[in-house]
This record gives C-alpha cells, structure tokens and sequence, in this order.
C-alpha cells in the first residue's frame, strides 16, 4: 500500500490541558494514520484519559488543534462522533436493560433506525463471543463478558476509528486474549484504533506505533521494535534471591547499565556471557536471562516509583 | 458541544433517544410505579379530607377534600418531577455512569438534560394524570374545565424537574438531596396553599409564599378543578415558564462544570 497516502485519522498538534495549577497534559503532538493501531503508554495519572477526553471532544484543551476523522475538535466533534466508537475505562453498561436493549437504546443515539440495529445484534454479539445473549440480563454476565458487551456496543454504529480507554484492565489472560484476537480482526477490518494501557505486553502485541506519555510530556514515539532497540540493551538478566543486591553492585561492570529493585538486579546488557559466567559461578543466586521487552523501555523512560 | 459553560443549550430533537432510554426502562416496571406513585396521594388526600374535612365546615366554599384534590395533584407531580430529577438522574449521571456512555455518542450534554427534563416531565405527568382520573371518579370533579389541568401538570413538572436538575448537579452524593426537600420542598407544600387556603398564613409569608412554583401551579388547578377560569391565567403560566427556563438554563451550566471539565 506504499503508494496509497492515507489520511490521519487523529492529528493532535500542541495539545495542553490545565486543571488547577497542574499541567496534565503539557503540549503533546502525535498523529494516528488511518487503519493503524496506536497505543498511548504511561503510568497512573500520566494524562491518557485526559487526552482521550480531549479527542473526544468531551473538554476544551486550554491551547492545541485536534483533528479526528477530518472534523476540527471540539467545535465539530458532535460529527466526528458519529463514525467514532468508544470503550470507555469504566464499563457503563445499562443495568437496567438486557444485553440487546443495550446495543439497541445505544444505536438510537447515532440516529440509527431500530430495524437496522436489531439486525446488526446477532453479528456484533457473535464477534463479542456473546453469541445467543440477547436476553440477558447484565448481572448475570462476567466482568469479562461486559467488558465485550462494552466493546460490541462501541461498534454498533460500525464506526471508523474505536477509543479503548485500558480495554483488557481487570481482566483475566483468558479474556484478555480474547480481546486481543478481537481487536485484530478489527485492525484487519481497516479500523483504526487508539487505545491507552500500561499492560507492554499489549501494546507490544498489538500497537503499529505507540507513545509514551510521563507527566503529561510524550517521552517517546514510534514502533515498538524500534523502541526497544533505540532506547535499551538488548539482553536483560534479572538477578534475585536475598544477596543479589550486594552480589550485583560489587559486579555492576558486567552490564551496560544496572539497576537494583528490592532483591532484584537488572543487568541490561549487549554481550551478556561475562556476566553469566560470573553467575555460573554464584550457585546461591537465581537468574533470568531474557531479551529487552517495551516494559523494560517504560521503566526506563518513567522510573520505577509508585503513581498514585 | 457546548463545552463552552454558559452557552444556550441547543438540544434540538436529538434529545428524544435519551427520552426514549428512561421510557423503556420505566415500561418494565410501570405498574409498581404507577400505583406506588398514586397510593400514597390519595391516602393522604382521602384519609384528610374525610377524616379531618370532617371536623371541617367548608374550606374555600367547598367541602375540604374537594379543597385538597387540586393540592394532591400538584403536590405530587412536584413529588414525580423532582424525585425523577435527583434520585434516577443522579443515578443515571454519578453511579451507572449512563450519562457519560451517552456522551461517547454524537450527543451532547445538552441533550441529555434536555432528555432527562421532558422525561421527568412526562413522568409527573403520568403521576398527576393518575390522579386527576381518580378524582374525576370519586365525582370530585365534574367540569369539563378540569381538562386543562393536564397542561398544567405538564408544566408544573418541567418547573420542578428543572429545578431538580440543579440540586442533581451540585448533589456530591445522594444524602445532598435531603436539603432540598427539608429546606425547600416540605415548606413549600405548607405554604402554597395544598392543606388549607394560603391566606389563613401571616401576610408576609402569604406574599412571598405567592411567587412559590407551587403556589403558582396550585392557583392554576384548583380553580379548574372546581369548574372556574383562574384568575391571573397569563402571570401563572409565566411564571412556571419562566422558572422552568431560567432553572433548565442554570441546570447546563452547572452541570457542563461538573462533567465536561
């Protein structure tokens, strides 16, 4: 597709957004072509959801132009909407209705007729594993079960462009994984999707192209894979048990670069057999050697203290 | 979007899939809903009015449950709208989240509170008409002129749900809402003239309790109810309108501060 330019569906250029006296997000560019996958990173309170909300068209940014499928933001966002799903952080299912009423009451708000919505259920649940759940009732499905409900409502005005605000949180690995396969399919479809987690794997998985966002500045941008090469060694060793610590800092010239957690050692490394005969030699001490993942890339880039 | 805090709203009729949303949700459970909002009224209404109409002689030239029917009615439609506006809105907005999944979509703030304003409207509607249909079988009322209370009830439940969309937004939690009915709800049905004429009260409370929304709607009904034009129909009808307005206006507001931020 090398000579087929396609449009951005999302252009945010010079973004800030204020609460108080606290910059949350701090003037932030990226741009997310169309079909693509972008996952923005970043630890609690780093301002993702900010920016989602800004994209949305849900808070005016204090400076900054937003672009969503070609329609200024906020002053147009009404439109933009219209071929925009969301899944939001916090399922917002309608307690109160069964799981077809849902898909039904939400495809009303996009103008859409009953009969055409009614006849898009079957589809939108089989592809949310929901097959034959028309008339359920919400207690009675799973966390993971809403959470796909969430995902096929978001998809009911068969939108261009899906936000997933931490779409696999609180999730067990059999239900993540489902949603992983699922937001394939929908990348395979020609959907673009913008998505915020701190789960790497994910992102690794999943994202064409991602950014990390700290303190509401992007640290970095790009491919995953070249993340991982522009920013780490490629070799890590995790060194633990109860002497690692001391065992390491008396050894800290056999990485490029070390850090010590707790009773962890993190040697990241480019030639790792020095170190792991040093460790052949050290029988007390336990290791895991492993090539550079984008988790090693986050801590890096935002530290390793808690955020609240 | 208005994100802009004082903007006028602009629902237009997008607002109706919001409407519709809280209509289907009150379709599962309308019996109960219906016959709890009428049991309680007409308990007070007839347990008053024969028991204490009683002891009475005539109360406003009528006898006093006849007095009380127009009372009942639009004290409980204000009952309808207000609890509609704080208890289900707040639910909606603050703990199911409805209000933000509906934001997600092509609407805005502004429908959604228009939605919420016509559907607490439409519900008080229901309860009052509830009402009305009961008095007119009990024989209470004969007039044909009792059919334009219905407006009345209409408007008298924009009114209060409007004003209930207010308190639904400063409302940092459900026990908020006690306030308003301790503070400004329970005086007010002792002051407007539901229980006993408005003029038997001090002059001075008699005059500022005239520019009460309730007092205005029971000024409208009673009359109707007995089978008389009101007096002063235009300066009523204004005044409802006006408080519906103005409140509809400062609810946006409010609320844009709280969840467009």
């Amino acid at each position: 597709m090398a000579t087929l330019k396609l449009a951005d569906a999302l252009c945010v250029r010079g973004l800030r957004k204020r609460y108080d006296d606290h910059e949350v997000v701090a003037g932030i560019d990226f741009n997310v072509p169309s079909g693509t996958c972008f996952g923005l990173l970043g630890p609690n309170g780093a301002g993702k959801t900010t920016t989602l909300r800004c994209c949305l068209g849900l808070t005016t940014p204090d400076a900054g132009q937003i672009t969503l499928n070609g329609h200024a933001i906020p002053q147009d966002s009404e439109a933009a909407r219209e071929r925009v799903g969301v899944v939001p952080q916090f399922d917002n299912i309608d307690p109160d209705f069964t799981v077809a009423e849902n898909l039904l009451v939400y495809g009303r708000y996009f103008g859409i007729k009953d009969s055409i919505i009614r006849a898009r259920v079957p589809d939108l649940l089989d592809f949310a594993g929901l097959g034959g759940k028309e008339s359920a009732r919400i207690q009675t499905l799973s966390g993971g079960m809403k959470r796909r409900l969430t995902l096929a409502r978001a998809l009911v005005n068969d939108p261009d462009i899906v936000f997933l605000d931490e779409p696999t949180t609180g999730l067990d690995p059999q239900a993540r994984h489902l949603i992983w396969e699922r937001l394939k399919q929908l990348t395979a479809r020609g959907k673009t999707l913008i998505l915020t987690t701190h789960f790497m794997d994910e992102a690794e998985r999943l994202c064409d192209r991602l950014a990390v966002l700290d303190h509401g500045h992007l640290v970095t941008e790009g491919e995953p894979r070249e993340l991982i090469a522009a920013h780490i060694e490629p070799q890590v060793v995790e060194v633990f048990g109860d002497e690692a610590a001391a065992w390491a800092h008396s050894r800290g010239t056999l990485g490029e670069r070390l850090e010590v957690a707790g009773d962890t050692a993190f040697f990241y490394c480019r030639d790792v057999a020095p170190l792991l005969a040093a460790l052949a030699d050290a029988p007390s001490l336990r290791y895991l050697h492993r090539a550079a993942s984008l988790e090693d890339v986050f801590i890096k880039l935002t530290g390793r203290e808690l955020r609240d | 979007m208005n994100t802009d805090l004082f903007a006028i709203p602009r629902p237009g009729l997008r607002w109706i899939p919001v409407w519709r949303r809280n209509f289907l949700v009150w379709r599962k459970l309308a019996i109960p809903s219906v016959l709890g909002n009428l049991a309680d009224p007409l308990i007070y209404m007839l347990g008053l009015g024969y028991g204490l109409g009683g002891l009475l002689p005539q109360v406003g030239g009528v006898s006093y449950v006849s007095f009380l029917a127009a009372g009942t009615i639009v004290s409980s439609t204000m009952n309808a709208a207000t609890f509609e506006a704080l208890y289900s809105a707040f639910s909606r907005m603050h703990v199911q989240k409805t209000w933000d999944a509906i934001l997600n979509t092509p609407l805005s703030l502004d429908h959604v509170l228009a939605g919420e304003l016509v559907w607490a409207a439409s519900k008080s509607l229901l309860s009052g008409l509830a009402i009305l249909l009961v008095i007119a079988a009990l024989g209470l009322t004969t007039s044909p002129l009792a059919l334009w209370v219905i407006p009345v009830i209409f408007l008298t439940g924009l009114a209060f749900a409007a004003m209930g969309l207010i308190v639904c937004a400063l409302a940092p939690s459900y026990d908020f809402f006690m306030y308003y009915f301790t503070l400004f709800i329970t005086p007010m049905m002792l002051v407007s003239g539901v229980f006993f004429p408005a003029d038997q009260l001090p002059a001075a409370v008699h005059a500022v309790a005239s520019w009460l929304p309730l007092a205005h709607a029971v000024a409208l009904a009673r009359p109707l109810l007995l089978g008389n034009v009101p007096q002063d129909v235009a300066t009523h009808v204004a005044a409802l309108l006006a408080i519906s307005v103005i409140a509809f206006g400062l609810a946006n507001v409010l609320t844009r501060r709280r969840l467009l931020k």
